[in-house]
């Protein structure tokens, strides 16, 4: 056991990752308990496109109202963010960094692979995170809202959906490999 | 107890602790997923690589530990299956989407919520995904229109789920996917050992007792099977409230809690032909006509709007009827009498199929009371009809085209009846899952 004492947020001493099969038992039961409970799963990006739309009708409120996909969030006197996956989406960021706080891992890095730079994995990541969205808003759901909550339901679209993101994510994964080894 | 609780299914300012509970479940949800690791981009992309299969493990241990459990209390009777989101299967877009997302998670490095966990902890990369995010979600509501009726349309099934496509019971879907998910996690481990190097005598030996403790545990649920729907209907309770108008003062509103067995037996769910033709003309309601006749005393009279589902093939449409239509549809079954629509609504109830009510008095009834003024309607009363039989006789199948099959609404502006009809919205449905 370390005893260094804290200086600040940043020097608590780093804490190793739970063993995969604890995590995933956790988060079990974390879903097992959304499901029980409200009889929702989990999920985020849902909440994504809630923000977007809330950001649309503040700039131009007429936008929305010609756009269909849109309206349905954020039309009339309908507030984007009244739905419950906008407190799991906030719940999500503040109970990530509590976990990174508690364990030692608050830090301002960047996660990449050894041979390319900072700016080239930041671009990456912007683009797979625009990439991403866009694919789990046409799917509606992602890893959280389809693969994890649909699968453990027995959806059988869930299913799909998730042999899809694994199928496209192996069938790149060879043509990407210079970003990761 | 009965769950999922109906006052926690959607998040409402009227009960500000849905807010409060919603964000807890998220709290966990980041922690969970920052503490297994996936606030790190290597240690994603290394699933795809072979060297290390993080994500699987930590996806599928959650998949069948929430399984497990979930079905467990679906077989104990503690869960209603029935009001749990199943998200519908929508198949090109979701296969077509899911694509595109593999994509994004190969080069991205994240999935949307890792990226938060990712971000929360002050990883650079994280928070351009999350910005990126941003981006992309806001992409897919500006260019939805130009394929929007391939994305609600194509290949929709609505509420399909495993055991329905596989015609075998729940239980045996998730004995399956628990025993398939134990080979996957054995294969990984000797992924991780060709191709990531790993010593796999190091990991921890209680990994084997957990393994059979979900096994255990997933047999069990595949013997305790589905409560039966007479369980279910048994458990049944309805809240109804009854408002008594008071003199200058503000009308009293009582509650009061029935079973099933209760609704019928004070003809609560009895709604008189009056009532569900003027349902048809409010605004707060859907009313959908369930004919649960022959297709023959169907095709000799039936109500306007009515669809034929004879009694034996009502189940069949049950998940349709959960997931379909919208949430304020009022379910109207009937048949020539009340015997069958009864025996049909009691399926609907316990199936969870909620805002269900029987005719009084079923088409007989109806015809009685419309047929008075419809001269186009020239029939006899049949003296031998027996119980739940048509009481007229019909010289030729005209089904709905006479007037008293749509009755006129300017006719029948004026009509009074005790209203029996109240509306329950469990669910918004458009605020389910990641929609």
């Amino acid at each position: 056991m370390t005893t260094q004492t804290r200086k600040s947020i940043f020097t608590r001493p780093e804490k190793p990752y739970v063993h995969p099969y604890f995590g995933g038992a956790v988060l079990g039961v974390v879903l097992f308990l959304a499901l029980l409970l409200t009889g929702n799963g989990l999920g985020s990006s849902g909440a994504t496109s809630r923000i977007d739309a809330l950001i649309v009708d503040v700039i131009s409120p007429s936008h929305v109202d010609n756009n269909p996909y849109l309206l349905k969030m954020a039309g009339g006197d309908k507030n984007p963010l009244d739905d419950w996956i906008v407190p799991v989406f906030f719940g999500a960021l503040f109970g990530g960094f509590s976990s990174g706080f508690f364990n030692g891992r608050l830090k301002f890095m960047t996660t990449k692979g050894p041979n390319i730079s900072d700016r080239t994995r930041w671009l990456m990541a912007f683009l797979g995170g625009v990439v991403f969205l866009y694919g789990a808003r046409m799917a509606r759901g992602c890893t959280s809202g389809q693969a994890l909550t649909g699968g453990t339901t027995l959806a059988a679209g869930s299913w799909l959906v998730m042999f899809a993101i694994f199928g496209g994510a192996y069938g790149l994964a060879y043509f990407v490999r210079k970003f990761w080894n | 107890m009965n769950f999922p609780l109906p006052s926690l299914v959607a998040v409402s300012a009227a009960n500000p602790w849905t807010y409060v509970l919603f964000g807890l479940i998220g709290f966990a949800f980041g922690f969970t997923l920052e503490m297994s690791g996936f606030g790190d981009s290597r240690k994603l992309a290394a699933q795809f690589y072979f060297t290390e299969l993080t994500v699987l493990k930590v996806m599928f241990t959650a998949i069948v530990v929430a399984m497990v459990l979930t079905f467990g209390a679906v077989g104990l009777g503690y869960l209603d299956y029935s009001q749990v989101w199943v998200n519908p299967t929508y198949l090109w877009s979701g296969i077509i989407g899911g694509l595109i997302m593999g994509v994004g998670f190969i080069v991205g490095g994240f999935c949307p919520t890792t990226s938060l966990a990712s971000a929360s902890t002050g990883k650079i990369d994280g928070m351009m995904f999350m910005l990126g995010g941003f981006i992309g979600a806001f992409l897919f509501g500006e260019t939805e229109q130009y394929f929007t009726n391939w994305y609600n349309n194509a290949g929709y099934y609505g509420r399909v789920t495993l055991d329905q496509v596989f015609g075998i019971p729940l239980g045996a879907v998730v004995l399956l996917v628990v025993l398939m998910a134990l080979f996957m996690f054995w294969g990984s481990e000797q992924l991780e050992r060709i191709f990531g190097k790993k010593d796999l005598s190091k990991e921890p030996k209680i990994r084997v007792v957990g393994a059979s403790v979900l096994f255990v545990m997933a047999l069990a649920v595949f013997l305790i099977g589905n409560p039966s729907l007479e369980e279910k209907y048994n458990k049944l309770t309805f809240t109804r409230t009854e408002t008594i108008p008071q003199e200058n003062a503000d009308p009293i509103v009582n509650t009061h809690v029935y079973t099933a067995n209760d609704m019928l037996s004070n003809r609560l769910v009895f709604i008189t032909p009056a009532e569900a033709f003027k349902a048809k003309y409010n605004q707060i309601m859907n009313p959908i006509y369930l004919d649960v006749r022959s297709e023959a005393d169907y095709n000799l009279y039936h109500i306007d709007d009515a669809i034929n589902v004879p009694l034996e093939r009502v189940t069949e449409i049950v998940p349709m009827l959960i997931t379909e239509p919208p949430a304020n549809s009022v379910f109207v079954v009937m048949s020539n009498d009340e015997a069958a629509a009864v025996q049909a609504w009691k399926i609907l109830v316990a199936s969870g199929v909620s805002n269900s009510y029987i005719l009084e008095g079923g088409v007989n009834n109806w015809i009685a009371f419309f047929g008075k003024e419809d001269e186009s309607l020239k029939v006899e009363v049949n003296p031998n009809a027996g119980d739940d039989q048509l009481k007229y006789v019909f010289p030729v199948a005209l089904g709905n085209r006479y007037k008293s099959c749509s009755p006129n609404p300017v006719e029948y502006e004026e009509l009074e009846f005790e209203a029996k009809i109240q509306l329950q919205l469990k669910r918004d449905k458009s605020g389910g899952g990641c929609g």
